[in-house]
């Protein structure tokens, strides 16, 4: 068991993992975003109430699903940071970070364009729109902190701190739409539910949340790689790395 | 096929530019973010070839045909930096 957990926090070990799963995590995340979003577009039925502007639920639910996915995902390893020192769950903040910024971008930004037709406003100070935005200015404020800071264990520190106090806001998100009845409308998927809407939409949209989180574990690979080959550039392993593949020069 | 022609498809029933603009922010964006990783993953890994080539020089056992001269100069900015 510790000798596992020991590994798991090897950046050599896990670079070797990451160069192995990232082809897979690729292909299959573009196939399944790809079919769920061309099934979302074309194929799936329009929607009764709101017609064709709801096809934009097939990108918003799972950018936003995923932002706060991506920084559930950070506050654990925030957890572990302070915790146990370990270098890797540090590199997994600093990689997710700005792909959890442009998620939550994202998804305000359909949010606001889906709200125009269907509401009749971009934006308006509801209490989910408003724990989003707080979302976006935490991760912004997580990579400028990690800036602001050159010592790499302060920064460290600093930057699990500061994710760890912003964890508060995911809770309020969650549940802003059954706490205050304002505009936003409420979960589309329930652990304990069967969705309310029929096959031909919930399929493309989970079809479209597995694509993006799959999307999303390359990315995080291979913010990982670059991080990991910017800190430890210097040891043997890194070196070794262009010898085995007979690219040393 | 939800939609009668292509044009009715773009048209989306007045709806096509609000879920358009959307579709084309995600697809921009994302593009961005995954080329943006892969160049800077890349250009990394160029740059610790480069180190990994002019320390393999030094090595006990030089395989090298490299200049040893310009490996000299590489490992002093190494050390003043230390």
């Amino acid at each position: 068991m510790w000798q596992f957990f020991h590994k798991l926090g090897s950046p050599k070990w896990f670079y070797g993992i990451a160069a192995r799963l990232m082809p897979w995590l690729l292909v299959f995340g573009l196939l399944c975003l790809g079919a769920g979003l061309v099934w979302g577009l074309a194929f799936a039925p329009k929607d009764y109430l709101q017609g064709n502007s709801y096809r934009i639920i097939f990108i918003h639910v799972p950018s936003a699903f995923l932002a706060q996915s991506a920084y559930i995902m950070m506050a654990s390893a925030a957890v572990v940071t302070l915790v146990w020192r370990m270098k890797l769950a540090d590199v997994f903040v600093k990689a997710a970070a700005p792909v959890g910024l442009v998620l939550t971008f994202i998804s305000l930004f359909t949010g606001a364009v889906w709200g125009k037709p269907t509401w009749g406003t971009w934006w308006i100070w509801d209490a989910r729109l408003t724990s989003m935005l707080i979302l976006l200015f935490l991760y912004g404020g997580v990579i400028a902190l990690d800036r602001a800071i050159n010592d790499e264990k302060s920064a460290a520190r600093a930057v699990a701190i500061l994710v760890l106090v912003g964890v508060v806001n995911i809770p309020i998100i969650k549940y802003s739409v059954d706490w205050w009845n304002t505009l936003h409308q409420p979960a589309t998927f329930k652990l304990t539910e069967k969705p309310s809407m029929p096959a031909e939409m919930w399929v493309p949209l989970l079809l479209s949340v597995i694509g993006l989180y799959l999307l999303f574990g390359w990315l995080a690979c291979l913010r990982m790689q670059t991080e990991i080959l910017i800190r430890e550039q210097r040891t043997r392993w890194v070196q070794d790395l262009f010898h085995v593949n007979g690219g040393a020069r | 096929m939800a939609f009668d022609s292509f044009g009715a498809f773009l048209a989306m029933e007045g709806h096509g530019p609000y879920v358009w603009a959307s579709y084309g922010v995600f697809f921009v964006l994302m593009a961005v973010l995954m080329v943006g990783s892969y160049r800077r993953r890349n250009a990394v890994l160029q740059s610790c070839r480069q180190h990994a080539g002019s320390r393999s020089s030094r090595a006990p056992k030089p395989d090298s045909d490299t200049a040893p001269a310009a490996a000299a100069s590489f490992t002093r900015v190494d050390v003043s930096q230390d």
